[in-house]
């Protein structure tokens, strides 16, 4: 048993969700308590999902745990089939049906000679993997049923496409400003003359990934989710796959130099080191922005970064190279993929951290003392109670992290985000500490706040309790009214009973 | 699907497919509510996950909760579950010192059957500290249903008024001039005070509320005391006080609405003997103070999807406001506890001259949304998962979770209701020029 009060990466079944309902017409049945389908709300309130997520709980109850599901799986999927019609239904347990034992997969055969649809069992271990692995293990498992289903029916598209062409894999719903970042990967991609052959998961029809062999080479943008597919299509079909993440100037060059590389090996000799150039100089302001004189201040400054494995190490990078900042520490929750982080930051920084447990990464900071933090949510509040600026770059997500504006952290435009996001973070860290050091803001102090306090009204001892009980945004207005009423009946005293009437009469 | 019909009043049966809250989401406001507590929730990262997500920025505000993270090893029982426990108790003890220690059972442990209830007393004796036990799982219950298990559990450690010399002296103290009262269910401290303030006005004091404000401080329970609950769903707690404390039940309606509250009121003035003053002049007096909300909703339809368990009455203090309801969907029907709110219900329907709504337990979201788009509400009262997706095809909706926060009890609260009800109307009545016309019921 562990004491915890907050996790970074989610329980096992989200990361299957997040792929099944990201593909188009696929639907996921979680064979779960009541209850545990808030992966439904999650979607609907943080991406503002207009349409029903496709996901339904094939509920767990007291007469399953005593009977065993018996029909009721199966009769689920295959209602589920007639009902939406689904390409693929994905039948995913979670950890409580996971110590029931069930023979899932018998269920999926016998639902799968009833049904139009596909149907597979997500293959993920709840006690052992998380969210983020698991994410990675369903797409890879999705991607092989398909290739090999290709395969058995000869219907595998090998010809490649006459142009360079690209899959992108492992774009998917919840993602961090995954949607954002798709549009600037697509424009890198146009500019450079490269076709998009497939984006997956995201928005993708399961019917697409026979197609997957026509693009010349695979692109994983994050190391979290796709890696494992894009490893399998190496061995099973030799495609090629990139995973430089496009996040910050020098990762971009190295991704589009390795771009070059790649189909260069198929034939196609281009030369993207003058578009790089000109995008570096012109299209990015980051790089001048580093040059230019608000940056020197930066120089020196201290910071922490703390994400998953992708965002922490490009933005370790982008710290320490772009701008000129001294990166105390950095680290990362993913603690599967320790070695590919020790390796890729510790250049960067003086330690690295692998841990998910938050209550040292609090306690980390408040030794370190860093000018500012990039981190997750739950570094932002750690900042905030230690009164340091922090930008965040990772999930876990927030609602804050779906902004309805344009905010890609990939690509040219994800680089003068970025930059923002640091310059900013900075420089509210420097003004609040000059307002410090001269005492704050030069404001007279408002004497009355509120405009009865020549009458000598007074307040009881219980109904003063009360009233600092409200909030305090909203406790000003409340005394005003109360007191207005109050006097407009002749009372001097509020007591417990006036309050309440005033509320009830003027809604104070 | 089940039929039954009793008095005039249709039950319905789906297939419990719908989506509600886990209950172990109680934790999120008993902790703030009961201020010496501490809850910890034995389950897995998937329970962890919904607590974190759920309670928002709350988390972040060192919450009196955490989770006992199940391991691959104490599912497999490699590890030894009392020990286990007693680590983790004896570092909430270090760290935040609390007056009792509510441990949260879940769906795991129901299926590994880990003995909370017989570990609880052997590590309360051996850690001096109180720990109650509540198994508020999603195998059993939904959402509100949690607190019920925590109160049934916190009912049996109420303590017994030690002096049996003068039964009549402690029983019926000197100023009251009734059998002492015991309200339950767990309210915010300032709707807790209008509530007795409300029935001190008909000189009824109430002796003690479950929950307290502090765990020390629960309200002592004797046998043949009266108890009445303030919520529908705690039907666990009213049997508890019954049978295992011997009190007395004040079937009533709930006092959610002006109307509610008075039958509430009277209810318990009539057990007593004693005759109502004035309630019916402050029932008016309220209802004459909605009318800016009342001439919004007039008229307009409004359908449950059911997940909280007030439905039946919201419900009926909705169609006292002159709104038709198309559908009462509600995870659990308790008949008998609910049986003077039902009956209101009914006289309700009888007044204002409208069809008595069916009742649908344990509803299936899929065909509910079939009805909706049929019916056409004015307004659906939903979870999360549906309201965004129900808005993008032109329905009004209401989350039902805002309910089970915002203060709704008593005369004071009435327009606290109708502010949540009315506002997607209103908010539609702002956005007129924007979006009237895009989204509509193309489903």
């Amino acid at each position: 048993m562990k004491l915890a009060y907050w996790m970074y990466a989610g329980p096992a079944h989200i990361g299957t969700l997040r792929i099944a309902s990201s593909f188009k017409n696929v639907h996921a049945i979680m064979h779960a308590p009541l209850g545990d389908d808030y992966f439904n709300v999650m979607r609907s309130m943080l991406e503002r999902d207009r349409n029903f997520t496709p996901v339904t709980a094939s509920i767990v109850d007291r007469h399953v745990l005593a009977r065993g599901s018996q029909e009721k799986v199966v009769n689920n999927i295959t209602r589920k089939d007639k009902e939406e019609k689904p390409d693929l239904v994905v039948l995913t347990p979670t950890c409580t049906s996971s110590i029931l034992q069930e023979d899932l997969q018998n269920f999926v055969n016998r639902a799968s000679l009833e049904s139009r649809a596909d149907i597979i069992l997500a293959d993920v271990n709840h006690y052992r993997v998380n969210e983020l692995e698991a994410s990675d293990r369903t797409l890879e498992q999705i991607i092989t049923f398909y290739i090999n289903k290709a395969i058995k029916n000869k219907t595998l598209q090998t010809q490649k496409s006459v142009i360079p062409s690209v899959n992108i894999i492992g774009v998917l719903s919840l993602g961090f400003h995954n949607q954002h970042d798709l549009v600037d990967i697509k424009r890198l991609f146009s500019d450079l003359g490269i076709k998009i052959n497939h984006i997956i998961p995201e928005n993708a029809s399961v019917h697409d990934l026979k197609e997957l062999p026509k693009a010349w080479f695979n692109f994983v943008p994050y190391r979290e989710t796709g890696l494992m597919a894009a490893k399998f299509l190496k061995d099973k079909l030799d495609m090629p796959f990139i995973d430089i993440t496009p996040m910050g100037i020098i990762n971009i060059k190295s991704c589009v130099r390795a771009i070059q590389e790649t189909i260069s090996k198929f034939g196609s000799e281009n030369n993207y080191e003058e578009y790089l150039n000109r995008q570096t100089k012109y299209i990015s302001q980051a790089a001048w922005f580093s040059r230019s004189i608000d940056c020197q201040n930066l120089t020196g400054k201290t910071a922490i970064v703390f994400g998953d494995s992708t965002h922490a190490a490009a933005m370790t990078q982008i710290l320490s190279e772009e701008m000129g900042i001294n990166v105390l520490w950095s680290g990362t929750y993913c603690t599967y993929d320790k070695e590919w982080f020790q390796e890729k930051v510790s250049q960067y920084c003086s330690e690295v951290i692998i841990t998910d447990d938050h209550n040292r990464i609090g306690d980390l900071i408040a030794k370190t003392e860093p000018n500012a933090i990039f981190g997750t949510q739950m570094e932002r509040h750690i900042g905030k109670r230690l009164n340091i600026p922090c930008g965040v770059i990772s999930s876990p997500v927030h609602i804050q992290n779906f902004p309805l504006g344009y905010k890609p952290f990939l690509g040219y435009e994800g680089t003068n985000q970025i930059a923002d996001l640091i310059y900013n973070s900075f420089t509210l860290g420097m003004e609040d500490h000059l307002l410090e050091l001269f005492g704050g803001h030069d404001t007279t102090d408002i004497l009355t706040n509120t405009l009865t306090s020549q009458t000598n009204i007074s307040w009881s001892p219980e109904a003063s309790r009360e009233l600092n009980k409200i909030p305090g945004f909203v406790r000003g207005k409340v005394k005003r009214n109360t007191e207005k009423f109050a006097l407009q009946y002749n009372n001097n005293l509020v007591t417990l009973e006036i309050m309440y009437e005033a509320k009830e009469k003027v809604n104070t | 699907m089940t039929l039954s019909t009793q008095k005039n009043l249709t039950f319905e049966c789906e297939t419990g497919n719908y989506h509600t809250f886990c209950p172990i989401s109680c934790v999120s406001w008993l902790y703030q509510k009961i201020e010496d507590s501490f809850f910890l929730v034995i389950g897995t990262k998937t329970c962890g996950y919904f607590l974190q997500n759920a309670m928002g920025v709350m988390i972040f505000a060192e919450p009196r909760y955490a989770m006992a993270e199940l391991e691959e090893g104490d599912i497999s029982a490699q590890l030894n579950d009392y020990e286990e426990l007693k680590r983790l108790c004896l570092q909430i003890k270090k760290d935040r010192n609390p007056s009792v220690i509510f441990w949260i059972g879940t769906c795991t442990t129901e299926i590994i059957k880990m003995d909370l209830e017989g570990i609880a007393p052997k590590l309360e004796a051996d850690i001096n500290i109180s720990i109650i036990v509540a198994r508020a799982n999603g195998l059993d219950y939904a959402f509100t249903q949690g607190e019920d298990t925590v109160l049934a559990a916190m009912a049996q450690r109420c303590p017994e008024t030690s002096c049996q010399k003068d039964r009549s002296d402690t029983i019926i103290p000197q100023s009251n001039k009734h059998f002492p009262l015991i309200v339950f269910g767990s309210l915010p401290d300032s709707v807790v005070q209008q509530l007795t303030m409300e029935l001190k006005k008909q000189n009824i004091t109430v002796s003690g509320w479950l929950p307290s404000t502090r765990y020390t401080e629960l309200p002592a329970i004797n046998k043949d005391y009266y108890v009445v609950g303030i919520n529908p769903f705690l039907s666990r707690t009213a049997t508890t006080l019954m049978r295992r404390r011997k009190t007395k039940l004040i079937g009533a309606p709930f006092p959610i609405g002006p109307d509610g509250t008075r039958a509430w009121v009277e209810k318990i003035c009539s057990v007593f003997n004693i005759v109502p003053n004035g309630l019916e002049k402050r029932e008016q007096e309220i209802w004459a103070s909605l009318e800016e909300y009342l001439k919004l909703i007039r008229g307009k339809s409004v359908f449950f999807m059911g997940d909280n368990l007030l439905e039946i009455s919201l419900a009926r203090f909705l169609i006292r406001c002159g709104m038709t309801v198309y559908e009462i969907g509600i995870p659990y029907m308790d008949k008998r506890y609910q049986g003077a709110e039902l009956a209101l219900l009914s006289q309700t329907c009888l007044d204002m001259d409208v069809k008595i709504p069916k009742i649908v337990e344990k509803p299936d979201n899929y065909n509910q949304l079939d009805r909706i788009r049929d019916l056409q509400p004015d307004l659906v009262i939903t979870g999360m998962a549906h309201a965004n997706p129900l808005e993008a095809r032109g329905i009004n909706t209401k989350w039902s979770v805002e309910f089970t926060f915002a203060p709704i009890h008593g005369f004071t609260n009435a327009r606290d209701i109708l502010e949540l009800v009315t506002r997607p109307l209103r908010r539609n009545n702002n956005l007129k020029e924007v979006s009237s016309e895009i989204y509509s019921s193309n489903y």
